[in-house]
């Protein structure tokens, strides 16, 4: 948010141009924040990627009673309907990744194509595009993923729409904020002079230089991209309502907890460490574009 | 949660939103009328996001492709109980229509009528929105002036030990989900660890929620976890941006005691600009509570969002829908002014 803000302030007094980008993530990987954000994600990615490979059961087979503890062969003892906690788990963080990745991914070509064009037109167009966008901010993000899947269910595409739509705008106040003043710079006038086309402008002059601002709010969409598409599972919203899913795990083993804890615990650690890295990973990269700022302005 | 979590300051005007301590906000705020004439301007403009969130709200309920009827009653439904549930959310008339229908119920206090209970959605949700009003209360009274004081003193020892471990602490505690952080609380205090709270909060019908202060501590702390790390480091951000300005400088120098500069220049300054992240974190205490309802099985609209989505309720899920993003602008509406009311600078300009 405003830590964000100042960093993207303080970063747009001194632009200098594509070298920066390199520089903030070259600085932001010397920082401890964001090694120990890397190395957690990379973590919780190969669990997700490898664990089907190497996990005991399949994840819906019955290998137990319900809910009993961790005994030989069963690592993490049974589910609430006697399934493999330890499978499930291997098996249930692939589809939180790939659905937080695309919907951000969505997320991001959306709403660096409105802030970007909102920024460059001005006016009538720079109005009606940010005001739409406000009206889609004044719903709490997960609010409008309940709303659709009320109408049409928990499918797959519809969570990715949701996400991703909901997330546009924030990025679109993001990119418009930082490439206003890029815009209003020299090489942009004469590019336009020399009459390369509005979307070379846009996307080879002007968007290299918004790049570390939306780096840093990449990560920060991400984080919360991963947490609300686990609370939507959580609350019974995942796309296969028998499958592996973290959130999903956590909410049918809730009940349990006092007998068998290991199936919400398990999830729990993994949805935690995924977002407190992609938050580490952020905070690095916003801390390595105020640093270079600051070196700057020393001399 | 997160969502909604808002990562940008405000859902306000641009000029307004970086009219922070430091940058000035050229041409736009720069109209006629006083703070009166600002304040009808963005009266005007909220019920204007709100027409607009009605017909998203619309559109995103009852003109998706497919057919809610058959969606709502699944695939046995006979083609009686068909045309019977189409002609009971008026799904024959035009889209329009459909549209004016229910919006023209919606400004009478009509919400429509429960798919699921079968009675008035008005009935279903007062007692709740009791419930739920009352629990963002007791987070909000809590987590606001505990940011604040967070914030300015992390600012104040910048750093130092007190800085950093804050500095750490809100950093993990904003990236992790609510759902993660209210279970975490549910193992750490009522089923695994110890056992001296609630793992849920019944608040049975007829009682009020202040008269279970047990069943309150969990919900409200996780909504308190939630929301305080934000608030607190954008308080941070913006108390030491204004401690390093000219002003505070100056007042150091004329020999002012710290105890005042801080009080009377720096405190007023900083917090103009977390007024609007406040207000969004309340409005989005208004999305995080479905979350944390659901987890505690707290009887609030929140869970009860959530219940009308799992049975498809669309008329619930309409109004809890409009009552949140209603919530959601007055709240900022009420932090603008507040942010006016607070930076006499701003008035000037107006």
């Amino acid at each position: 948010m405003s830590v964000i803000d100042t960093t993207i302030k303080q970063e747009l007094e001194g632009f200098e141009g594509r070298r920066a980008t390199g520089t903030v993530l070259r600085d932001a990987v010397r920082l401890w924040r964001t090694r120990i954000g890397l190395v957690l994600v990379f973590l919780v990615i190969a669990i997700a990627l490898i664990g089907p490979l190497i996990a005991p059961h399949g994840p819906q087979d019955f290998v137990g009673a319900p809910n009993t503890g961790p005994s030989h062969g069963i690592l993490f003892g049974t589910d609430h309907i006697g399934q493999d906690v330890w499978s499930r788990f291997l098996y249930g963080g692939r589809e939180i990744l790939i659905l937080a990745a695309v919907s951000t991914a969505l997320g991001l070509v959306l709403g660096i194509s409105v802030g970007l064009i909102a920024a460059y037109s001005r006016g009538i167009v720079d109005d009606v595009l940010m005001r739409s966008m406000d009206v889609i901010l004044a719903f709490p993000q997960i609010m409008l993923a309940l709303v659709a899947i009320a109408t049409v269910g928990p499918k797959a595409w519809l969570i990715v729409l949701a996400v991703g739509f909901t997330t546009m705008p924030r990025v679109a106040r993001v990119t418009r904020g930082a490439a206003q003043p890029v815009i209003e710079r020299d090489f942009v006038a004469s590019a336009e002079a020399l009459g390369v086309p509005r979307y070379r402008i846009l996307l080879g002059e002007v968007m290299p230089n918004v790049l570390s601002p939306l780096m840093v709010e990449a990560s920060l969409r991400l984080t919360y991209s991963i947490g609300l598409i686990a609370a939507l599972a959580f609350l019974g919203f995942a796309p296969n309502p028998n499958g592996a899913d973290w959130g999903l795990m956590i909410q049918e083993n809730q009940i349990a907890l006092v007998v068998q804890p290991w199936g919400v615990v398990l999830p729990m650690v993994a949805v935690a460490l995924l977002t407190i890295g992609t938050g580490l990973i952020g905070d690095g990269i916003a801390r390595a574009a105020i640093g270079i700022d600051r070196a700057r302005g020393a001399t | 949660m997160a969502t909604e979590r808002s990562g940008s300051p405000s859902t306000a005007d641009p000029a307004f939103v970086t009219a922070g301590p430091r940058s000035a906000a050229p041409g736009r705020v720069g109209r006629r009328g006083g703070i009166l004439g600002f304040i009808v301007r963005r009266l005007l403009l909220g019920l204007l996001v709100l027409f607009l969130v009605s017909i998203v709200v619309f559109a995103a309920t009852q003109a998706l492709p497919g057919d809610p009827a058959r969606a709502i009653l699944g695939r046995t439904a006979t083609p009686a109980s068909l045309a019977a549930l189409r002609e009971q959310l008026h799904l024959n008339e035009p889209v329009v229509q459909q549209y004016f229908t229910w919006i023209t119920g919606l400004l009478h206090g009509d919400l429509g009528t429960s798919l699921a209970a079968q009675v008035p959605v008005t009935t279903l949700l007062a007692g709740r929105l009791l419930n739920t009003a009352f629990l963002v209360l007791c987070a909000g009274l809590i987590s606001i002036p505990l940011s604040i004081a967070i914030g300015s003193y992390a600012a104040l020892r910048r750093d130092r030990a007190f800085d950093v471990g804050t500095s750490v602490g809100t950093l993990l505690f904003a990236a992790l989900p609510e759902f993660v952080v209210g279970v975490t609380l549910v193992v750490l205090f009522a089923t695994t660890v110890l056992h001296v709270l609630p793992a849920i909060s019944l608040i049975p019908p007829g009682t009020k929620p202040w008269t279970q202060p047990k069943e309150m501590i969990l919900p409200t702390l996780t909504l308190v976890l939630a929301v305080t790390p934000y608030v607190s480091r954008i308080m941070r951000a913006s108390m030491i941006e204004v401690l390093e300005s000219d002003y505070v400088e100056m007042a150091r120098l004329k020999g002012l005691p710290e105890r005042i500069v801080i009080r009377r220049h720096a405190l007023p300054n900083a917090l103009g600009p977390t007024f609007q992240v406040i207000a969004i974190n309340l409005a989005y205490l208004a999305g995080g509570v479905i979350v944390v309802e659901y987890i505690f099985n707290y009887a609030g609209i929140g869970g009860a969002l959530r219940d009308a989505v799992s049975t498809r309720d669309l008329p619930v899920v309409q109004a809890l829908a409009m009552l949140i993003a209603t919530l959601y602008v007055v709240l900022n509406l009420l932090a603008d002014i507040a942010t006016i009311l607070v930076t006499p600078r701003l008035r000037t300009r107006l």
